[in-house]
Order: structure tokens, then sequence, then C-alpha cells
């Protein structure tokens, strides 16, 4: 079957971020058992959630004793760049594909998976993000759960080894296309230099990564598609 | 209140970030414009969370530098998806190992 065979690739391609997941979310439990959050509820919104930043911030707010107002606006604000990810998502859907897919998989659009889900050529296969979601929303949930029960057992060097996993993956997933087309390069080299003026500057780096993510996507990708438009031929 | 009702408010703002744009735009996007800025979009955004945050997430900054480049190296000579990640991570041990 196709639905197998897809779905096992991506359980292929989502190992190496399970193993990500795993290291940055033991730390994310380290940060919920400081503010008192059980294994089970840090289990449940880590598998509910699937957001690293997201999850920081909502944990915080609990630890703050924070409002039901509070925690959903500031939950808009760090998880908004899935919006635009969404969306980019929506261009890349079969028209023939059925209903309940966009509401199971859209669940699961965190910035890794959405960065394999793009890499792949063509109309997206709800069946490779399930395959994905197989054993990143584990890794992630297990790793939070982890992380709350044992603190900092895991060796300091293994978590710092392990936590450019992750980057490792987005650069898997802009550089081979950057190779390729110019523009994509020069965004690349943009953001680079954006995003590292926004960590040096004093007053631009107060702003959180969320929102500066959020910041600089739309103005270099604004800037990129005035610029240098791409032809009706052009798209995959 | 109990930290359910927060982690279910939670939940519900960030599953409606990700599934209504996937349920309301049932369309190809015919503009231009947009349709290039949601070309370039997934790019600046895995471009814009990797620098300069991979040199804050090791111990050692320049270990996070060196795994940077490596990446880029490996992705550039065609290397897979698992096979950038294990180089980075390998390249963080071994440096931070001797660095250390």
């Amino acid at each position: 079957m196709k639905a197998k065979s897809v779905f096992l690739e991506g359980v292929r391609d989502g190992i190496p971020i399970a193993l990500g997941y795993f290291a940055v979310s033991f730390s994310l439990g380290i940060a919920a058992r400081n503010v008192g959050i059980t294994a089970v509820q840090g289990m449940l919104a880590s598998f509910l959630c699937m957001a690293s930043a997201g999850q920081y911030a909502l944990f915080s707010l609990i630890g703050a004793a924070a409002s039901l107002g509070e925690i959903a606006l500031v939950t808009l604000i760090t998880n908004a760049r899935y919006f635009l990810m969404s969306c980019a998502l929506s261009q890349k859907i079969d028209p023939e594909m059925k209903n309940y897919h966009r509401f199971l998989f859209g669940a699961v659009v965190t910035d890794e998976i959405f960065g394999i889900t793009v890499a792949r050529p063509g109309y997206l296969d709800p069946w490779y993000n399930y395959g994905a979601m197989a054993v990143t929303m584990p890794g992630w949930a297990i790793g939070t759960g982890l992380g709350i029960l044992m603190g900092t057992l895991l060796p300091a060097r293994l978590v710092s080894a392990l936590s450019v996993a992750l980057f490792g993956m987005f650069i898997a997933v802009f550089i081979p296309p950057a190779k390729k087309d110019k523009v994509i390069l020069g965004c690349v080299a943009a953001s680079f230099a954006a995003a590292l003026l926004f960590d040096l500057v004093p007053q631009l780096s107060e702003i959180s990564a969320g929102t500066r993510t959020i910041l600089l996507t739309v103005v270099i990708s604004a800037a990129a598609a005035a610029l240098f438009p791409r032809g009706e031929a052009e798209d995959e | 209140m109990s930290n359910y009702i927060y982690i279910f408010a939670a939940f519900a703002v960030i599953y409606a970030v990700r599934v209504l744009p996937l349920t309301l735009i049932r369309k190809p996007i015919k503009n231009r414009f947009i349709r290039s800025f949601l070309y370039y979009v997934p790019y600046v955004t895995l471009a814009v969370m990797t620098f300069p945050a991979i040199v804050r997430a090791t111990n050692q900054p320049l270990a996070g530098a060196a795994a940077l480049i490596a990446g880029i190296a490996a992705a550039w000579k065609g290397c897979k998806l698992l096979t950038v990640a294990g180089i980075c991570c390998a390249v963080v041990f071994i440096l931070e190992l001797i660095l250390s």
C-alpha cells in the first residue's frame, strides 16, 4: 500500500526529530518541574501542544499564576508562526484530500515537521505526517515527563550535543533549495544577518524569540516576494 | 485554578492557529505576491530560527558555530536529514570534549 510506505517514510524522517525533541523536551520538563507541574500534566501539555517556546511560556505563566486571558494571548503570540506555516501548507494540499486529514495532521504543524513536509515534492501526503507524528509526539511527551521526574540526571554534555540535532535538521531543509535558487540563498543570508542583529542589539534582543521569528519572516519574505516574484511556471 | 484548564486553553489557541488556515484556505492563491511570499516563508523561518540560536544552544558557543558550518557543508554536499543532524551533534560532542 502507498499509504503504508509513505507512513514509514514519515517515521524514518521523524526519528532524528524525535531524538532532538527528546533532548529539548527533557529541559522543558525541568522548567515545568520548577513551577510544580506534575509529570502527567507535563506530558499531556506536550502531547497536545507540541510547541517548545509556546510551552515554556505556558509553564512560566502557570508558575506566575497568570489569568486564562493572558495564557491565551501569550500562546497566540508565541505560536503565530504556525499560522504562516499552515498558510504555506494549505497551498500544498490536494483538493481531493479528505477533510478530516486537515484536522488531524494540522494539530502537529511544528517547525521541524513543517520543515520535512515542505521538503517533499508535490502534494502533501497526510500519511507522511502521521508517520512523523507517531514518533515525534511520544518523543516530545516522554522527554517532558522524564525531565519532570528525573530533573538533571542526563549529562550536560550529552544534552548540549543533542540540542543541535534540531538545527541540523533545519539546515538540511533550507540548504538544498538555497543551492539551486539564488533568491533563497539570499533570503537565508539576510535571515542570518537580521537574526544576529536582533540577538546583539540591546533593545531588539528584548523581543521574544517567537515574535522575532514572525517579524523577520514576514519582512524578509515580503521583501523577497516584492523584489523577486515567482512566475507561474516556476512552481513545483 | 487547575493546571489542566490552563493546558487545555493553550491547546485550544494553538490548535486554532494551526488548523484554521488549513481549513479556510481551500483554493490555490492566484495573487503573485502572496504566492511568492508563501514560497519564501518556510526557508526564511527556518533560517531565522537556526542562527544565532544554534550558537546559543551549546555549552561552548564555538562548538555550536562549528556545527552550523559542518551542517551547511554536509547539506550542500547532498547529505540527508538524519546525516546532517548526526554530523552536527557529533561535531559538538567532540569539540566540547576537546575544549573543556
